[in-house]
């Protein structure tokens, strides 16, 4: 049972290293009975199993101890008084018990398999769909690495726990103590002689953990420091060459690197010493059977059978002792990170919807802002005392400084925020008193940062509306003049995007949001209007399309072009979280406030 | 295989840890084997000879072993770990230096992910490599040899008896080193789709709430899921076989020794400490059977980890210099020659997949300024990278007061240019540090002088701490236009007799980049003006500049000054177009009315 955990996660660690460095500090949960607690019900469907481990675990630790006692009665009782028959005899049954014990064995721990991977299955499952029901707070709270670490390497740590260490915990624990009843029961000088190997054993085993933790956590702060130094070196290399900082970058990258080799060799010479150490151990236990043991034979006290099957013993329990340290330490890690994965379950999801919450079928896109306030945090208001109201169909353009609450108005909109003060009214029901999904089912966006996913052209457009049929896709495609592009795409609709959407140019990602708005067909409309990355040619084909996708939509354009601003039915100068200046554009210019200058000093180089 | 091999020379440096290491290990493995020898000693003279003598000796010499193996056993721990460490520390530096000598070219080819993982995790793995070889990895074979030879020693026959099951457990050995691997691979590209789906997910979380699609993604979530913990499952259940039957192998011989043995010792033909010391060089072959499946993991692990080391470390530069390069003449020659003139002659660029510039002639007069428009991916930026010899032409000449870029030492070269490039990459460190970073021992009035003009200096100096703030990774503190422009200032600030701008006041607004343009004018070497390649979008960047060209599809299509391609390019019309609407007259009207633009901030 023992050998076999280890074997795995020998195995474990090689997976595991094909990962990026990642040293295990040792920490523990802040309330480990509380997290236990809320692991049990993952287990709760698997009880009849579960239980039938417990009974072969059981079945095994009397078998572990059961062979090499029955090994010293035949050295002792058929061997010693010459006695063939019965020494067939026991051959025999030492076989049945080695061959129940094995297959015992493999029978719970491919039981344990199936188990643990859909307990974890079922966790994983919970954060998953739990994350897709957080606001946009905990998103910009939490970065991406830090979610990503949650869904894999805590989530992963249970796993190792669950699959393998509280078997082999229990399993450990049942043999150890299984092995000091039966060699007492045995003979107690020899027994008593034995045990003077664990005080020895755990102390060793403290004194290594101790400075273990304390070399791996400064192995971990030199391997941050590195993976910042190469992080930042390599991504700005083109910079690094042009600048010709080569070599001053080698020389900081060789005083760190060698941080991480002192560090490294302090961690791991303590960290790998128990191996060699038990095993040394191992030794001591035989030699104190083997010379204690032969002075208690000439006393008479005990048989040469007794003291081989002490020896067979030697193999069993120095392995748990040896691993009792290790499991802990991974029990703790575990429940560390079992700790903050329901810590992120636990986070109450985006505002939930009120009861009475209505439903909405169509709407006219008529929306209300009344007096709206709203703040990220708390004392740092970014919209104040806003109001505003746009009539079905009208185009409202947003126009102020970088900072100004524009994108996050549109943020309060769709509601991935709610607001602190007053009142927004889509048709007249306030926002809060709409169903979230109704209600976002009638707005489009398009941003400037186009998210595509990982799948066909095709999907990705559908991803509007998912009952879309092909032919429809193609419909919306057409209309927002992706057609062209699409088609001379090497698999034209059935084109695999790359991650993240990189073969595609920004301004061909623009045209698939935009087909994907004109698919979902929404009532009102969010545009954010690209810049500088897309060229000025390709900006007209994308601004041609939008102006189709936005007749008949009521739309807020967060604008950066001076046609969308012309022809606006309102412009909303915004500037610090308030609306300075509304009108025509050409109400606006001949106030000579704010606009004025805004629109002198961004585009005076459009005049000659 | 031949990949391990390659790395071999990084553990030479360290042969005298190293060997040393392998033979404390030898010495281990010897005194180990010897105990089950004397156990059987101890039972044979000692017990059943009734002698004590030979028991408390024995006793008294397997402590001693034990002691000395356990000494020996922490100078292999120790001597291992700082053979293993210093063969990943020099590969993480060779490697490091490697993709410091990268050209452009070779970057665009590795990206800063793939070129992480080699310095980290592969490393990692031929570190592990290497330790597990100094350790374990030899021990486990020589223990099982050892205890089979000492097997055979002890009694041939009962040896031989155990045959087969010794053959059966090489097969079993073989079986699951075979099928392990390709199975936790597949394992692995389940979790990589996991996490796929995953990092999407979040990094695409606007999008999935805006169209409320959480349903959708938690069931492409599952389905991923259920796949991953299905193959892992049968993964697991695969190993759970492999433990027990090792196990059952050596069980097996157990009771072939009690069986056979016990009849041998019935026959008075072996003594029962011979027994005894038998199944104890069983027991010790039990651990090493199934390291050495864990073994042949480990190498496959470290294979793929070599081989993508060595597609680093045999990555030759692309652009390097010549062998008789010369360095760039400091002062430019003589009285005609003071600045210098930067010519394309019949240049033409391809990647891999395809031309990116064809038949590019162009001529820059010393202080001139030339701007380039073209749609994106039209080889623009391509274009003034050839100037610093980023890349390599594949056709024609790219030449600098009449030198050809490629004779020249690159060194030597990028010293004479400022580049500003078009993705801003500021490094962690204080505004000062970014602004020095070319130059830095520059004083603080040349700092100042370059912020100033790159119009930086008044912001930085309502900064909190001023020139002294620091500026967090990747300089995300910062936005877009500020790093655009402290970007500038460090270009500036090596007051170089060229300056490539690329695209790089695309965050900038108009009157600012205004100013920018006024100062650049006065800048440069000595007093002297700097000639100014920039690649814009705006027109309005590119208005005053001395010479416009056009680049459509890596070819120019057009070349003048701003009132003569306005007339005769049909592309500058369209470009000129798109950016102004129609704007003109309204601006006539303003300015008619004696408006003057007042200076204001930029959406």
């Amino acid at each position: 049972m023992s050998q076999q955990t280890s074997a795995q996660q020998q195995a474990r660690a090689v997976i595991a290293a094909r990962g990026p460095i990642r040293p295990t500090p040792i920490e523990k949960a802040a309330n480990p009975r509380h997290t236990l607690a809320r692991l049990l019900p993952y287990l709760a469907p698997y009880k009849a199993r579960l239980l039938l481990v417990a009974v072969l675990i059981l079945a095994i630790t009397f078998l572990d101890l059961l062979g090499p006692y029955l090994m010293g009665q035949a050295i002792d009782r058929y061997i010693g008084s010459r006695e063939l028959a019965g020494l067939v005899r026991v051959s025999l049954l030492m076989l049945l018990v080695y061959l129940s014990n094995n297959t015992f064995q493999a029978i719970s721990s491919w039981t344990m398999a199936g188990v643990s991977q859909n307990a974890l299955k079922d966790l994983r499952h919970d954060l998953f769909s739990h994350l897709q029901s957080l606001s946009l707070k905990f998103f910009d709270a939490h970065p991406a690495g830090e979610m990503m670490s949650r869904l894999t390497n805590d989530i992963e740590a249970v796993n190792q726990a669950i699959s393998q260490n509280v078997i082999a915990m229990v399993g450990s624990l049942l043999s150890l103590v299984g092995f000091v009843v039966a060699m007492f029961v045995l003979n107690f000088w020899l027994a008593l002689a034995s045990v003077i190997v664990v005080p020895i054993m755990l102390w060793f085993t403290n004194f290594i953990a101790r400075s273990t933790r304390k070399g791996f956590r400064d192995l971990q702060k030199s391997l941050g420091e590195i993976n910042g130094v190469m992080e930042e070196s390599i991504s700005g290399q083109r910079v690094v060459k042009a600048f010709r900082r080569n070599e001053a970058s080698i020389h900081i990258f060789q005083q760190v690197n060698q941080d991480v080799f002192k560090a490294g060799v302090y961690a791991n010479t303590y960290a790998m010493m128990l191996m060699p150490l038990t095993n040394q151990l191992g030794n001591l236990f035989v030699i104190v059977l083997a010379g204690f043991g032969g002075w208690l034979a000439l006393q008479g006290l005990v048989t040469v059978g007794i003291i081989a099957t002490f020896m067979s013993y030697a193999h069993g329990f120095i392995q748990p002792l040896r691993q009792l340290a290790n499991i802990y330490n991974a029990i703790q890690a575990a429940l560390a990170g079992a700790e903050r994965v329901f810590e992120t379950i636990d986070t109450s999801p985006e505002m939930e919807d009120r009861p009475q919450a209505v439903r909405l079928e169509q709407v006219q896109g008529h929306v209300e802002f009344q007096n709206v306030d709203f703040a990220y945090e708390p004392g740092n208001p970014i919209i104040k005392k806003m109001s505003f109201e746009a009539l079905p169909g009208q185009t409202i353009a947003l126009v102020g400084p970088t900072g100004a609450g524009k994108t996050t108005l549109t943020n309060l909109l769709t509601r991935f925020y709610d607001i602190d003060g007053g009142a927004i009214r889509i048709d007249g029901h306030d926002l809060r008193d709409i169903r979230r999904a109704d209600l976002r089912r009638q707005l489009g966006l398009v941003l400037q940062d186009t998210f595509m996913f990982a799948d066909s052209v095709m999907e990705n457009i559908r991803y509007g509306r998912l009952e879309a049929s092909d032919e429809q896709v193609i419909e919306a495609a057409r209309l927002a003049d992706a057609d062209h592009f699409i088609a001379q795409l090497p698999h034209g609709y059935q084109t695999l995007l790359s991650e993240r959407a990189s073969n595609l140019s920004q301004g061909q990602s623009q045209m698939l949001a935009i087909a994907r708005a004109v698919l979902a067909d929404p009532a009102i409309l969010i545009l954010d209007e690209a810049t500088s990355s897309v060229d000025t040619r390709t900006e007209v084909r994308i601004q041609k399309a939008l102006l189709k996708l936005m007749k008949g939509r009521t739309s807020f354009v967060i604008a950066h072009r001076l046609s969308t601003i012309r022809d606006a039915d309102q412009v909303l100068v915004i500037q610090d979280g308030e609306i300075i200046e509304r009108g025509k554009h050409q109400e606006l210019l001949d106030q000579r406030g704010f606009f004025y200058q805004l629109y002198i000093s961004q585009f005076k180089g459009q005049a000659i | 295989m031949k990949n391990i091999q390659k790395l071999f020379p990084f553990l030479k440096p360290y042969w005298k840890p190293a060997s040393a290491s392998l033979l404390l290990l030898t010495a281990v493995v010897f005194m180990d084997l010897s105990i089950p020898r004397l156990v059987q000693r101890i039972i044979d003279d000692g017990i059943h000879a009734g002698n004590y003598q030979v028991v408390y000796e024995t006793a008294a010499i397997m402590l001693g072993i034990s002691i000395t193996s356990t000494l020996f056993a922490l100078g292999n721990n120790y001597l291992s770990i700082l053979s293993g460490e210093s063969v990943a520390r020099d590969l993480r530096e060779a490697l490091f230096v490697r993709i410091q000598a990268f050209s452009y070219g070779n970057l665009d080819k590795l990206n800063t992910g793939q070129l992480m993982v080699r310095l980290s995790s592969d490393t990692t793995i031929v570190q592990r490599l290497t330790q597990v070889f100094l350790r374990i990895g030899t021990r486990a074979p020589l223990l099982m040899a050892g205890s089979l030879i000492l097997m055979y020693s002890t009694d041939a026959r009962l040896a031989t008896v155990m045959l087969p099951i010794l053959i059966l457990s090489g097969i079993l050995i073989v079986f699951f080193t075979a099928k392990m691997g390709p199975l936790f691979l597949t394992v692995q590209q389940k979790l990589d789709r996991l996490n796929s789906i995953l990092q999407e997910n979040i990094a695409g979380v606007r999008v999935v709430k805006a169209f409320v699609r959480d349903q959708r993604e938690t069931e492409r979530f599952e389905s991923a899921n259920q796949d991953f913990a299905a193959r892992n499952i049968r993964v697991m259940q695969f190993m759970s076989a492999m433990t027990p039957s090792l196990t059952l192998m050596v069980n097996f011989g157990i009771v072939t020794v009690i069986w056979f043995g016990g009849i041998q010792a019935i026959n008075a033909e072996i003594t029962i400490g011979q027994l005894v010391a038998f199944i104890n060089y069983l027991q010790t072959i039990l651990g090493p059977l199934g390291i050495m499946v864990m073994l042949s993991n480990i190498i496959a692990a470290a294979t793929a980890s070599a081989q993508r080391i060595n597609e680093v470390l045999d990555t030759v530069p692309e652009v390097a210099d010549a062998p008789q390069a010369i360095a760039f003449p400091q002062s430019f020659g003589g009285i005609d020659r003071q600045k210098p003139r930067v010519e394309f002659e019949n240049v033409g660029f391809h990647y891999n997949d395809g031309a990116v510039l064809e038949g590019i002639n162009l001529r820059a007069q010393p202080g001139q300024t030339v701007a380039i428009l073209g749609a994106t991916g039209s080889g623009k930026s391509t274009l003034v990278n050839l100037i610093a010899r980023f890349y390599d032409v594949t056709r024609g000449q790219v030449r600098i007061d009449g030198i050809d870029v490629r004779e020249l030492s690159q060194s030597s070269l990028l010293a004479q240019i400022g580049i500003v490039p078009q993705e801003t990459v500021l490094f962690s460190g204080t505004v000062r540090d970014n602004i020095r970073y070319g130059k830095t021992d520059a004083g603080d009035e040349e700092v100042v002088a370059a912020a100033r003009a790159a119009q930086a200096h008044d912001f930085i100096s309502k900064l909190p701490d001023g020139y002294e703030t620091h500026v967090s990774q990747r300089g995300v503190n910062l936005s877009g236009g500020q790093k655009q422009r402290i970007a500038i200032a460090r270009a500036l600030l090596l007051r170089p007799a060229i300056l490539i701008l690329d695209d790089s006041t695309s965050a900038v607004d108009v009157e600012t980049e205004t100013k920018i343009h006024a100062a650049l004018a006065e800048w440069g070497q000595n007093q002297r003006p700097t000639t100014i390649f920039m690649v814009a979008q705006r027109i309005s960047t590119v208005l005053n500049a001395d010479k416009i060209i056009v680049i459509d599809n890596g070819r120019i299509t057009a070349e003048g000054t701003h009132a003569e391609l306005i007339k005769t390019s049909p592309i500058y019309q369209e470009i000129f177009a798109s950016q102004l609407g129609g704007t003109e007259s309204e601006f006539a009207r303003l300015r008619l009315a004696g408006q003057k633009p007042a200076p204001g901030r930029l959406a």
